[in-house]
């Protein structure tokens, strides 16, 4: 899984809100077809990171190319053409309230493809199917939908350019046990079917188990630890084994050693 | 060169075959229907050779998969061969889905104005409801005085009332000039100039300020209250509420209510007193009537009644606003669109009914001759 090119490379990342340092020459990259994840604890910069690798915050200093292209200090007009070939999913779902599931999921082809209404609705609905949401929620607003419905009809938007490489931003926060592994086996498959590259910010950690392929984790602003996770669970690094070795972290890893 | 898509392959025996090319993705799908519904497929079995597609994505699948559906549904049998793995794996999961969407009926013009006055009539029951509801809470507070909350009713006075004066100050002195100034070009002409002090008197305290001053205060206040409540109503905070054993009947409306019913007539008062400054200074700059004599034919011209007449409109409407704007903000439903949405229709129904009530108020006090 780790022989792929390079889509995203972040390099002497340097962040600061006002006098707080948030990263501190953060450097990762991420290759072709890998499932990849951002982890660690509240407010160590992992969002933040994930708002400069998709260009809506620009770092102080660094590099951050997606694709091979240079992100930080993109002009609006070239960050259309590489927004158009990644998806985003938000934390909250961010759709847009006035709209149906399916519009909301139709609006980015009715913006960026020249197709008629027909084809728009239908390939909208099969990706609604994709993200595994059924047809009738295709039709309902997004406030009509549970917290889970709505993190897929969220997907099923980040998805539906057909995009190379999506960004998840904590895909299972808020989300029942049962709903969140369901949400795993869902992102696992279509990485699979669609070829997807996938970087998400996570807390969850039977998340990181059971579909991480690497995993980075953050921590006094920059990166303590980044390997499998088997790598990461040998780490010295006393956060990195606090992270995993907490109550929490032991649980996720025994029930993982269990499978095996 | 063959044609872009899919072309007729020449190959004889039984099956007609029909090869794919090209890349079958999202940026192509609009040529890609067009080649595929203009596509003249040959008779009987079709055998599909695909060995040659050079990209595929779920848009281009989606494209195919539903032309073999079309052909599958005529009774033909369809073969695909060649597709690379990787295809064959998404093309299987997107076939497996039907994406077909069901058109929603149009709701014909009849159903639609049937409905539109059903659902008027429903928000006419509702706000009446609402009204009922709003009295039994102040009934239970004068029970239970103990309930009132004070501090809410002062920083609603503050907002809806101290902070409304420059506005509503500015807006009546200026509505004081224009009707002075209409007046005066008509009363010029018969020598009745000094009777601009009753066109003014009259009108300031009649009419124009408490309808003025209701009508600023709908677009300021009741707006606010709709969209106070309304997003409170979103984020769950009004259900929070309930729970912990506050009535939001008791903290939200009762004190707007109270607060307007306070400062709408003490504005309105205010408004009176800078309209007539203004239609006085204008009588004096346009007519030469100085503030002297213009005081006194404003003291004999203008009832007591008069003002009490505006100020009493002032308090109906000031229940009107009040009402209308916390009803709105409890009938947002779930997202921030909903908020903006009644927030509008608060503000053109809180108008409307001044208006409408004002109107009323005319016919009823002319035939009481007060």
């Amino acid at each position: 899984m780790s022989a792929g090119p390079t889509v995203v490379e972040v390099k002497d990342i340097c962040t600061r809100f006002g006098d707080k340092v948030v990263h501190d020459h953060v450097s990762l990259s991420v290759r072709q077809g890998e499932i990849f994840a951002l982890a660690g604890s509240s407010g160590c910069g992992k969002s933040t990171l994930l708002r400069e690798m998709i260009a809506l915050q620009a770092p102080q200093s660094g590099s951050i190319r997606v694709f091979g292209e240079e992100v930080v200090g993109l002009d609006d007009e070239a960050a259309l053409a590489l927004r158009r070939r990644w998806g985003v999913m938000f934390e909250r779902g961010a759709l847009f309230s006035s709209l149906t599931v399916l519009e909301n999921v139709g609006l980015p082809l009715r913006e960026h493809a020249r197709l008629d209404e027909r084809l728009i609705d239908e390939l909208a609905m099969l990706k609604v199917q994709l993200a595994g949401l059924s047809p009738d929620a295709a039709s309902k607003y997004p406030n009509e939908l549970s917290g889970g419905m709505r993190k897929r009809a969220a997907l099923a938007r980040a998805l539906v350019l057909d995009p190379e490489l999506v960004f998840l931003d904590e895909p299972t926060a808020g989300l029942d046990p049962l709903s969140a592994s369901g949400f795993d086996e869902l992102v696992i498959g279509l990485r699979e079917s669609l070829g997807l590259t996938i970087l998400m910010v996570t807390h969850d950690l039977d998340l990181l188990w059971r579909a991480a392929d690497r995993v980075a984790v953050l921590g006094e602003n920059r990166v303590l630890g980044l390997g499998t996770m088997d790598e990461l669970s040998q780490s010295e690094h006393p956060l990195v084994r606090e992270y995993f070795y907490g109550p929490r972290g032991r649980a996720a890893w025994e029930q993982q050693w269990n499978q095996k | 060169m063959p044609l872009p898509f899919i072309h007729s392959s020449v190959a004889g025996s039984s099956h007609c075959a029909v090869a794919l090319n090209g890349a079958w993705v999202l940026s192509n799908a609009a040529e890609l229907q067009r080649a595929v519904a203009g596509f003249a497929w040959p008779p009987g079995a079709v055998r599909i050779e695909a060995g040659e597609l050079t990209g595929l994505d779920t848009a281009g699948a989606w494209v195919l998969a539903r032309a073999l559906r079309d052909l599958e549904a005529a009774g033909r049998p369809v073969e695909l061969s060649g597709l690379r793995p990787e295809f064959a794996a998404l093309f299987a999961m997107v076939r497996s889905k039907d994406a077909a969407v069901a058109k929603a009926r149009p709701i014909p013009w009849l159903e639609h104005m049937g409905r539109n006055f059903v659902g008027h009539l429903e928000q006419v029951v509702a706000m009446l409801a609402f009204t009922g509801e709003t009295a039994q809470a102040f009934l239970r507070l004068l029970r239970q005085p103990s309930r009132a909350r004070f501090l809410p009713l002062l920083h609603n006075i503050q907002l809806t009332g101290f902070e409304a004066l420059p506005i509503v100050g500015l807006l009546s002195f200026l509505m004081g000039v224009v009707v002075s100034y209409q007046g005066a070009d008509q009363l010029v002409r018969y020598g009745a100039n000094i009777f601009v002090a009753d066109l003014v008197g009259l009108s300031m305290l009649r009419e124009m300020g408490p309808l003025l001053t209701a009508i600023i205060v709908a677009g300021r206040s009741g707006s606010a209250f709709t969209a106070q409540i309304g997003t409170m109503k979103v984020t769950e905070e009004i259900d929070a509420m309930r729970t912990i054993g506050i009535a939001p009947m008791d903290l939200l409306v009762l004190p707007k209510l109270f607060a307007l019913a306070i400062a709408l007539p003490l504005l309105t008062v205010y408004a009176d007193i800078l309209g007539v400054l203004g239609g006085m200074m204008l009588a004096k700059v346009q007519l030469g009537i100085n503030f002297h004599d213009f005081l006194d034919r404003f003291d004999r011209a203008v009832s007591l009644s008069s003002f009490l007449v505006g100020i009493g409109k002032a308090l109906v409407f000031s229940m009107i606003v009040a009402l209308v704007g916390c009803f709105q903000g409890f009938r947002v439903e779930g997202s921030a669109d909903s908020v903006g949405r009644q927030t509008t229709v608060s503000v053109v129904q809180a108008i409307f009914l001044v208006i409408l009530v004002d109107a009323l108020f005319s016919i009823v006090f002319s035939r009481l001759k007060i």
